[in-house]
């Protein structure tokens, strides 16, 4: 008699758990959603402005065009040229990404008309100068984090799922993030970095989403703030084209050394 | 003279027509101030202050979706010193037509090959134009005609180099110049047909997973003369620039191996005194984010090799170089870069220092600063030993 209740009570804990996903399950779910419906756009050209500030108000603008090829199982592939500040321009940087290996990267120096391959093993480094590291620039795989859903919250009156993300790079910067993830577009709204000691560091808005081919969502603006240091850098995206028929070629070192 | 004044031409033809056809200019213009730390060896270079003037600007416009392309950039300097460094270049004048398989540029170009940082070791399409600096890098535009064959196994590099670029060498009254001086106005050559001779060269480049490789062959006319020692009417002695034939072979590898660099440029030279082999290899290691800040520090050193010894006029015959590169990542872009020379048969050093720093939008101040210690008379360096000088450079970037 007794054997039973306990073999009944093991069965409905079983079923209960069966049923309910865990925080885990749920935050890994809804990675692999946001993943399935930003694929297939192949590949994408976009201006970018990024304005520098400083906690003394100071401020500098850098202007750039980025071309991307999305990589099916793997990292995208990026081509970027700098037309501002005038003293590098010209200046271009190829870099194939990877979610859990270090990317390949090369730099080219127009005035020496050299091609440099550059050490990128530490995808925690700043980007130009700005607020962002390597990695919170390169794509989003799925791969790349742990998940664990923390709750759901609404902020600016739009629902979002609320998702804790452990890097799993080793050479990360982070500890773990923080996404407030649209429930709609499947596409983040807000950002948290902690560092290396767990503290907060910096936080990432994205603004202005306009979707583009009935299908993919892309902001306007990103403004990332940085709490230890006072700093911040707000990125403007325009002129957004998808499918425009590029191809791996357009994204070798001869390529780099002729790009516009 | 007759071609500053056809360069003058298509430059405002170029300014002319880019509001037309959406072509683009750019460029800098900047003041340059050298100044000496010690009197010069000789009277008639007996100045301790230098100023100069630069000028370059680049006309870009494609079409073609890209695909194909024309650019030119004119080059000026004024220099108050020397009349040999007050000189104009086109930097480059070219056609490009990119394929799939293939891409053909056609005029004048510069093509850099090499990993190293010290020293440009196999680097032979453009010579040097030596009166700019003598980092070796600045170069003069190269006539040719380049065909690059892009394959999934790397790509081939074809070159037709039909016309030779005599090397810039500072005047009598300059700074920074041999004892005795080198003449450019009377040089020789091997081949009868002296400048016209027509050059080839061929590199294969690729990459597998961490590591990049080149592998080059030139045939033609080299681009660092020997020297002849001669003597003028009045007896002054003076050097003639001599220019071989040669054939080089050359291999330059990089791994790129997390945070270190390691770097390999050897070459195999024929047809230049006796055949000779010279290597230059090393390492770059970055610490990323240096002090808890957001500031990288790079350290590298890399030892130089050349089989001829002291015989001949190569600064790098058995040196050991060691150097470090701060990034700042500030909003003004701060870099610097130190090295030390130390050439391990003479004893000699020499310190170089590079820094830079951007001012608003537009501006950029660059710092040199060059020292030259315990050089022996046997080593061509020498002639510096009392050239040790620091460089502003300002400019306005547009």
């Amino acid at each position: 008699m007794k054997i039973k209740v306990i073999l009944i009570a093991l069965l409905s804990l079983q079923l209960s758990l069966a049923a309910a996903e865990t925080p885990e399950e749920k935050g890994l779910a809804i990675a692999i959603e946001a993943d399935k419906r930003d694929t297939g756009w192949t590949d994408q050209i976009a201006d970018m402005k990024m304005i520098l500030k400083n906690k003394h108000g100071d401020s500098s603008t850098r202007v750039m065009s980025i071309t991307t090829l999305e990589v099916q199982g793997d990292g995208d592939k990026s081509l970027l040229i700098f037309d501002n500040p005038r003293d590098v321009k010209g200046t271009a940087f190829l870099s194939y990404t990877h979610a859990l290996t270090p990317d390949e990267q090369w730099l080219y120096l127009p005035a020496l008309k050299r091609v440099k391959r550059i050490a990128s093993a530490n995808k925690s480094g700043p980007f130009v100068g700005s607020e962002y590291a390597y990695e919170d620039l390169s794509s989003q795989e799925v791969e790349k984090y742990k998940y664990k859903w923390l709750r759901d919250e609404v902020i600016d009156g739009r629902d979002n799922f609320v998702i804790e993300r452990y890097p799993q790079y080793e050479h990360s910067g982070y500890t773990r993030q923080i996404v407030w993830m649209d429930k709609e577009m499947y596409q983040p709204n807000k950002l948290e970095f902690y560092d290396r000691k767990d503290a907060k560091l910096k936080t990432l808005l994205f603004l202005d989403y306009q979707q583009y081919l009935d299908q993919f969502w892309r902001p306007g603006e990103m403004q990332m703030a940085n709490h230890q240091t006072g700093k911040s850098t707000s990125l403007a995206w325009e002129n957004y084209q998808f499918k425009n028929g590029l191809t791996d070629r357009d994204f070798d070192k001869n390529t780099l050394k002729r790009a516009r | 003279m007759k071609n500053i004044r056809s360069a003058l031409f298509i430059y405002s033809l170029c300014i002319w027509i880019t509001p037309i056809h959406a072509g683009e200019l750019s460029g800098f213009t900047g003041i340059e101030f050298r100044g000496f730390t010690q009197s010069a060896q000789l009277p008639r270079q007996d100045h301790s202050t230098n100023f100069s003037f630069v000028f370059e600007s680049e006309y870009y416009t494609d079409w073609d979706n890209g695909d194909q392309s024309f650019a030119f950039t004119p080059f000026l300097r004024l220099d108050q010193h020397d009349h040999e460094r007050t000189h104009f270049d086109i930097r480059e004048l070219t056609y490009l037509k990119a394929a799939d398989a293939w891409e053909l540029r056609v005029g004048i170009r510069k093509v850099f090959w090499g990993v190293t940082e010290f020293q440009h070791l196999i680097d032979i399409i453009n010579q040097d134009d030596l009166v700019e600096n003598i980092d070796t890098e600045d170069k003069l535009g190269q006539p040719m005609i380049n065909l690059a064959l892009i394959r999934d196994w790397g790509t081939i590099d074809l070159f037709v180099l039909p016309y030779f670029r005599e090397r810039t060498f500072p005047g009598r009254d300059s700074r920074l110049r041999t004892l005795p001086y080198i003449s450019n106005d009377i040089s020789r050559y091997e081949s009868s047909a002296k400048e016209k001779h027509i050059d080839f060269a061929v590199r294969y480049s690729h990459y597998f997973g961490d590591w990049d490789i080149g592998l080059s062959h030139f045939y033609g006319t080299s681009r660092d003369p020997s020297l002849q020692l001669s003597f003028d009417d009045s007896g002054n002695a003076f050097f003639i620039p001599f220019y071989s034939i040669i054939n080089q072979t050359s291999v330059d590898l990089q791994a790129t191996k997390g945070n270190m660099l390691w770097k390999l440029e050897a070459l195999h030279r024929s047809g230049q005194g006796e055949t000779y082999n010279a290597l230059v290899g090393g390492f770059e290691y970055t610490f990323v984010g240096v002090f808890g800040s957001a500031m990288d520090l790079g350290l590298l050193s890399e030892y130089h090799y050349d089989d001829r010894g002291r015989n001949n006029f190569t600064i790098f015959e058995d040196d050991i170089a060691i150097g470090a590169r701060l990034a700042m990542n500030d909003i003004s872009s701060t870099e610097a870069l130190v090295g030390l020379v130390w050439d391990r048969t003479t004893g000699g050093q020499f310190f170089n220092l590079e820094a830079s720093r951007r001012i608003g939008e537009s501006w950029l101040l660059e710092l040199q600063s060059r020292f030259f210690f315990d050089q022996k008379p046997v080593d061509p360096a020498s002639a510096f030993s009392q050239d040790d000088y620091f460089e502003l450079f300002l400019t306005y970037n547009f």
